[in-house]
């Protein structure tokens, strides 16, 4: 199939941006959504122009690197499916396609659709984790974790953090990111003596760079990893109390 | 040939561990800061040592070229994690997870080294678990376990079939508590290009801020490099699209010798490639190995759809030939044997490179829920990239480069041969010998950098008390930032026409050709030329656009693939050199009549290390391997 491409470019976070267009000829649908833009990018440099900047890495939608808007849509028209895993097979024979990086303020563009996302690492660096330290632990099958409690931790657990629920939202929040964390963690019996701490100094860290959450669900509907909304209720739920508790 | 040294305590081979610790100089909790460690690469490796460093005291930088520390390639193992718990009763012991484990490495491992992995592979499930790591459970909430590749007992801890993406954030956050508490400084964006070494000793490393350009030095009292491996010398590869060999290499050249870089280990249950511009392959876990069974048609060049295919016209050449292993072989075997089907024109799909990987008898056996709950993220991935149901056909799969077993070289407290320099999980080589089995990456990296480099670093820094570092505005860093500035210039003024990626490409194609699943003596002198040949025209013919100042995604490139252009050089030497099959070295000269491997423990039980060479031949040193515990013997898994 033949396709056009709009994809923004930008030089730097304080350069201006804008769209560029380019022409994708005889693309096959068993091509991945990155190896078209491979394609151009091989001819951008043919020409001696320079290539489109984007971030990837994995290609099997686990690293949490790549992620572009694609026709207004995070990681595009599939659902559950990072941009990596987003076949051509998806699109039609002269269909134009609109490219851009994910758009929040707390994401400053760093090249074309590169953005910086360290506000996510210091949303887990607040309270992400479960202290501990190497060489403490108790033999592992004397937390009997209820397999129950242990699928949901897993489901939760799921995230890999790309942003996509950020770009989807209108108010540029990151609840389902923090959300998923939270709750894999508060959940385990192992994050309970932390659970209360662990909530509050995350949802405060993450309310210094990112929008309120008013119930959109955009979020769930853009995560590649089926991230449920439900989690955000219960992150909601643990900073109430912790917030009473915590006083 | 110069001979190495181990340093492997004597004694018992299960208190050798404890006995080396217990003859390690200690540092004094309170002087720990004084120190500080340099840590490169975020996987699991470096990561959990990062931590684990940063909790004991020490001062730690850790480098990673990411955005985060999140997205090591170590996310994408999906099987799980070996360890010697028995907890289902079937047999399992430490003894045997070692034995097993040298026996998986064709006799081509440290004994020392692999039986202490098998040790510490208790205290990680324990460590991972107390992190809230979401294994899987069973009912009563214990933790579950599954048969992995190659095993007969079941040992394998896993969460869904995301066991290292669950793994790598325990150890990620682990991390970055640490950064919140503030002993360890991390760099994302941040590539290291250079190690620098002085008065004979690891001092630093040379970076480039990968968003601005900008070229510093970072001193300290030791570097550990914890980098990965070099499967995408081969261009396409189960790797992620930026793991490389750059720091290893780098190291390399400044003196550290590299191990056996001939053992590539090739993955038999891959996504076969669906056209020219495939820039990558997926692995599918092979656990499904544990309930799928593998076949090609009986008749070569049968086209017709696999439903259509009667039972009795299947081939079921694993089960066949290896009736006590069956679809469990090792690795290598499996890969060899699907790769002779396909030669012998029993390849099936619309390319005729793959063969099937069937689960509908387990459906029957377990039922498809089961089936969904054990493997769905499997089928659904499988179904993205190709378009088609799982659930309703066999898959098809076909080899693909994986994981690389040979690295740098280190001794039993995972130094290389420079002082200071310590490498760890896939970028040594110490632990797989010349295959590695199933389950086993994952060990071998947290192993590393939670229960090893954090007491053997001690013995190495705590002569060094009231010593300071050279600075970072030493001469040394100032001389190996211009040499690392004045190569990334280099590449922006060659201003030829080919891209980076055709490059390596084309290098790729060469390795996979002459230095990949199997090898023969010619193939790999040709290969030895075409790649001189291609690196020629790689100085002459690279256009790397854009400026240095900058994110500039080519120029990192650039740099990636001229390492890859001398490690690939070097593997070809290797190959070449070893006149013997071994594991995931597989030599046409060197096989049994009915085509297996044939081992020469005479003459090649021994480690390959080599020295630094830019064009002539590279001196190789040698460790004579010793198996007193385990007694080579000619696998068979028949």
């Amino acid at each position: 199939m033949d396709l056009t491409l709009r994809v923004w470019r930008q030089r730097g976070p304080l350069d201006e941006g804008g769209f560029e267009t380019y022409q994708a000829a005889g693309v096959s649908g068993d091509m991945s959504f990155l190896e078209l833009l491979d394609v151009v990018n091989e001819q951008l440099v043919t020409e001696g122009r320079e290539p489109i900047a984007f971030d990837h890495d994995c290609r099997e939608g686990i690293c949490g690197s790549c992620g572009l808007m694609i026709d207004g849509r995070a990681h595009g028209p599939r659902a559950s499916t990072a941009t990596c895993q987003l076949h051509m097979r998806e699109f039609s024979d002269g269909d134009t396609i609109v490219v851009e990086p994910w758009r929040a303020a707390a994401f400053p563009i760093i090249r074309d659709l590169v953005v910086d996302r360290t506000p996510f690492d210091r949303i887990i660096e607040a309270g992400g984790y479960i202290s501990a330290p190497t060489g403490s632990a108790p033999e592992a099958n004397l937390i009997p974790v209820p397999k129950g409690t242990s699928d949901t931790a897993m489901d939760a657990a799921a995230c890999i953090g790309c942003a996509a629920c950020v770009a989807a939202c209108p108010n540029s929040a990151a609840h389902l990111f923090t959300a998923a964390k939270v709750v894999h963690l508060n959940l385990l019996p192992q994050g309970q003596p932390e659970r209360w701490r662990r909530v509050e100094r995350m949802v405060e860290t993450m309310e210094e760079y990112f929008g309120s959450c008013t119930s959109h669900g955009e979020c769930e509907k853009a995560c590649p990893k089926d991230i449920s909304l439900d989690n955000i209720a219960v992150m909601n739920r643990d900073y109430l109390q912790a917030k009473i508790r915590n006083r | 040939m110069p001979l190495l040294d181990a340093k492997t305590p004597d004694g018992p081979i299960e208190d050798r561990w404890d006995d080396r610790k217990f003859s390690m100089k200690l540092v004094n909790p309170a002087n720990k800061r004084r120190f500080t460690v340099i840590v490169v690469g975020t996987g699991l490796a470096g990561a959990s040592a990062a931590a684990s460093l940063g909790e004991l005291g020490y001062r730690v930088k850790a480098f990673t070229y990411h955005d985060s520390a999140r997205r090591a390639h170590s996310i994408a193992a999906q099987g799980g994690i070996n360890a010697a718990k028995n907890y289902r009763n079937d047999g399992d012991s430490v003894f045997r997870l070692f034995y097993d484990t040298v026996k998986g490495g064709d006799y081509r491992s440290r004994e020392s080294n692999v039986y202490r992995l098998a040790q510490l592979s208790l205290n990680i499930i324990d460590q991972c678990t107390a992190q809230g790591v979401p294994f899987a459970r069973e009912y009563g909430g214990l933790l579950a376990n599954r048969s992995f590749g190659g095993a007969q007992v079941s040992r394998t801890f896993y969460a869904r079939g995301q066991t290292g993406q669950q793994l790598l954030l325990g150890a990620y956050q682990a991390l970055m508590r640490q950064v919140h508490l503030g002993t360890v400084d991390l760099y994302c964006h941040t590539e290291m290009l250079d190690v620098v070494v002085e008065d004979g000793r690891a001092a630093g490393i040379v970076t480039r801020d990968l968003t601005t350009g900008e070229i510093a030095s970072h001193a300290g009292h030791a570097v550990v490099l914890a980098t990965g491996g070099y499967s995408n010398v081969f261009y396409l590869s189960t790797n992620a699209m930026k793991s490389n060999v750059t720091a290893a290499w780098r190291a390399h050249r400044r003196g550290a010798l590299f191990a056996n870089p001939c053992y590539t280990q090739i993955h038999p249950t891959c996504i076969p490639a669906s056209d020219e511009f495939q820039s990558k392959l997926t692995l599918m876990s092979e656990s499904l190995r544990n309930d799928g069974r593998i076949w090609v048609p009986a008749r070569p060049g049968d086209g017709r759809a696999p439903d259509e295919i009667p039972e009795g016209e299947r081939d079921y050449y694993l089960e066949r030939r290896y009736p006590a292993f069956g679809n469990l072989v090792p690795r290598d075997v499996a890969s060899r044997a699907a790769k002779r089907e396909v030669d012998g024109m029993k390849g099936v799909g619309p390319l005729r490179n793959g063969v099937y990987l069937d689960l509908a008898d387990a459906a029957d056996r377990l039922g498809e829920d089961t089936v969904r709950e054990r493997y769905g993220n499997l089928f659904d991935m499988y179904e993205r990239i190709t378009g088609e149901n799982p659930y309703r056909a066999p898959m098809r799969i076909y080899p693909a480069v994986h994981y690389t077993m040979g690295g740098l070289w280190v001794d039993y407290d995972l130094m290389t041969t420079i002082p200071g320099l310590y490498a760890l999980g896939e970028a040594n080589f110490s632990d797989h010998g010349a295959n590695r089995l199933g389950a086993s990456a994952l060990m071998q990296g947290l192993a590393d950098g939670y229960f090893i480099v954090p007491y053997t670093l001690g013995d190495y820094l705590a002569p060094q008390l009231g010593e300071t570092p050279r600075p970072a505005d030493d001469p040394v860093f100032r001389d190996a930032e211009e040499r690392a500035a004045s190569e990334t210039r280099r590449y922006l003024s060659i201003g030829g026409t080919r891209s980076v990626d055709w490059f390596h490409r084309e290098l790729g194609k060469i390795m996979w050709e002459h230095c990949g699943m199997e090898r023969n003596a010619g193939g790999l002198r040709e290969a030895i030329s075409d790649i001189a040949a291609l690196k020629q025209e790689f100085d002459a013919d690279l256009r790397v656009p854009g400026d240095a100042d900058s994110l500039n995604q080519s120029l990192e490139k650039a740099g990636r693939v001229e390492d890859f252009f001398g490690l690939a050089r070097l593997m070809c030497l290797d190959a070449l050199r070893r006149e013997e099959s071994c594991g995931g070295h597989f030599r046409i000269e060197h096989q049994t009549e009915d085509g297996e491997a044939r081992r020469d423990d005479e003459r090649f039980a021994f480690v390959a290390a080599w020295g630094w060479a830019d064009d002539g031949a590279p001196a190789m040193h040698r460790e004579d391997l010793h198996f007193e515990y385990a007694r080579p013997t000619q696998r068979s898994y028949k």
